[in-house]
């Protein structure tokens, strides 16, 4: 081996002082980057003054749970309690990862190991799809929503959300690796494609739905939109837009807003965070093995 | 075989779900906002077909949209996106150099504001920035002396860019950046001893022969995911000054431009050709970056 040779630096097992420019570079980073978080937790426990402090502080010096609970007892001018704001998002958010995951694995396992006609020109699209802006069709869909008599349904929350084109892109490539053979030898067993699908496909690219799972959940559970453009009935609001209520103007509460807020704010990121931490080992696997192109 | 017919059968089954909603809700939209680009349409009335004029119309009757919606959306463009992308590779490449424990806990901490929803962050941001003297910046500037009047930091045209150039930074380590960090993290280790026989000698070196042609795939998907946010953001200089318009259209992006004229104005016909426009420029600098970092084999 060349002397100067520095590659097994990569993924070192231990500490090493010439590791130490890089934690001088990543932990004043990362302590910025942590900053806004940090804030939301000691933000979500400061008591009334504290919040109007001048100067205002930072960290939370009496922390009060006092914010959660008017936020619970809080209801929208139209009567709404939180708690029906909440319910929903957690209905809608669990309805949607689930089917997202179901049917991207399904699309995924069929493009990747079935041979048939429009294969290629489907899997295209979908990769051309990884570009699409939502907001830059807004119109076009609002338009979709309302002829197909969704407005102001429950199902507008789930049924645009469920086809996430870097869902099935990043499963059908993680389903890609996994050899025909085993799929060959499970049909000769007699098995259908639903038990193979089941069976086989499911267990195999666990880590790859997790990754899925994430994304989907990211992107339903902070999502306004449909709340915002496609909803009158308040009692069909998710609590993303219940938020973002809270400190307007129109609701005429700033001040006393500010605190319930900053408690939903808090219920708005942690699950976010929880999640991410128990699946996070798997979504770095599937990122590195599926073959990304 | 006999089983032929039922493959395709089960094969469609599989198929039909994903497919029915991706064709309604991303191919029928854009399609239809393709149609609706060459149409007058104000929501009430039929649309009645116009031809080129919103295009037309959009390049020089706007001054709006030249004057500031394209720059505006070009700097920002330009400073998020390869920002944001370089601050990713560099980040996972550092983070790839240390040990594992404190490498899970940086990298958390560094993806963690992508978890998180704009408007959630903008509660933050517009606290920090608050335009009275209870406003974190001001309160900080004016303790040090630095200024004697609380500024208007969402609401003065010089400031709010640059304002929302940094909030999406800052939250912009999103799927791209773990995608990036498992590529660096999964280069086999003998492409970097056969580098050394064949004469690197520096870091810079392995980075340019090296790890990035290992981890072209990784590299393309950021860029492309990088670019979609991009493009996407919006929501962010609305939120964070409270209006659209915002103020003096200083941080209009063409996002907030499309809803200005599509949902506020119902311009429809108009606001379609915006986003036509805004899908092109997408799948342009997407097409930029397949070229960079496609496979060259």
């Amino acid at each position: 081996m060349a002397s100067s040779f520095h590659g097994s630096r990569m993924n070192p097992d231990k500490f090493h002082l010439s590791q130490l420019k890089f934690y001088l570079f990543l932990i004043p980073l990362a302590i910025f980057m942590a900053m806004p978080i940090v804030y939301i937790f000691s933000h979500a426990f400061k008591p009334i003054d504290e919040l109007f402090a001048y100067p205002p502080r930072f960290f939370v010096d009496k922390p009060t749970i006092q914010n959660f609970a008017d936020l619970i007892n809080n209801r929208s001018e139209s009567g709404v309690p939180m708690s029906r704001y909440l319910f929903n998002s957690i209905i809608v958010t669990l309805v949607v990862v689930a089917i997202t995951v179901f049917i991207s694995s399904m699309a995924g396992y069929v493009l990747s190991k079935k041979k048939f006609k429009l294969k290629k020109m489907i899997f295209e699209l979908n990769t051309l799809a990884l570009m699409f802006v939502p907001a830059a069709v807004g119109i076009p869909t609002y338009l979709l929503i309302q002829q197909i008599g969704l407005l102001d349904t429950f199902w507008v929350h789930i049924l645009p959300m469920l086809a996430m084109p870097v869902g099935l892109f990043l499963l059908k490539q993680f389903i890609d690796q996994i050899p025909n053979e085993l799929i060959e030898a499970a049909q000769m067993d007699g098995a259908k494609d639903i038990q193979i699908y089941w069976k086989i496909i499911m267990p195999l690219v666990a880590p790859a739905l997790a990754t899925v799972a994430i994304l989907s959940f990211q992107a339903v559970w902070n999502s306004v939109e449909a709340s915002t453009l496609y909803i009158n009935d308040e009692n069909l609001k998710t609590f993303a837009f219940y938020m973002s209520t809270l400190t307007s103007d129109a609701a005429g509460n700033t001040v006393a807003g500010q605190g319930m807020a900053a408690a939903a704010a808090l219920i708005m990121f942690l699950p976010n965070l929880v999640i991410f931490i128990i699946l996070q080992s798997k979504v770095m696997n599937t990122m590195a093995h599926s073959g990304i192109k | 075989m006999n089983t032929q017919p039922r493959q395709h059968v089960s094969t469609a089954l599989f198929l039909a779900p994903y497919l029915l909603l991706f064709i309604l809700f991303i191919v029928i939209p854009v399609l239809a906002a393709i149609v609706l680009s060459f149409t007058y349409f104000n929501a009430i009335e039929f649309p009645s077909f116009v031809g080129l004029a919103n295009y037309v119309n959009v390049l020089t009757q706007d001054s709006v949209f030249m004057q500031y919606v394209l720059p505006n959306t070009v700097i920002f463009a330009l400073i998020v996106g390869p920002g944001g992308y370089i601050l990713a590779f560099i980040l996972a490449w550092m983070l790839a150099q240390i040990t594992k424990v404190p490498r899970t806990i940086l990298a958390l901490i560094i993806y963690s504001p992508s978890m998180t929803s704009g408007i959630a962050m903008a509660v933050v941001w517009s606290i920090i920035f608050s335009g009275d003297q209870s406003g974190y910046l001001n309160s900080l500037l004016m303790q040090w002396g630095m200024v004697f009047e609380p500024i208007q930091w969402l609401q003065s045209p010089q400031y709010l860019l640059a304002i929302m150039i940094v909030v999406t930074l800052w939250g912009s380590m999103g799927v791209g950046f773990l995608a990036m960090l498992s590529g660096v993290m999964n280069i086999n280790k003998e492409i970097y001893e056969a580098g050394y026989i064949d004469g690197i000698s520096n870091r810079f070196q392995e980075i340019i022969y090296i790890t990035i042609p290992s981890m072209r795939p990784q590299m393309l998907f950021g860029a492309v995911m990088a670019i979609v946010q991009t493009f996407q953001a919006g929501a962010i200089g609305v939120a964070l000054s409270g209006a659209n318009p915002t103020p003096q259209y200083a941080g209009q992006l063409m996002v907030n431009h499309l809803e200005d004229f599509g949902f506020i104005r119902y311009e429809m016909g108009y606001a379609a050709a915006i986003s036509v426009i805004l899908l092109l420029f997408v799948y342009l600098f997407s097409i930029v970056a397949r070229r960079l970092f496609a496979d060259k084999d």
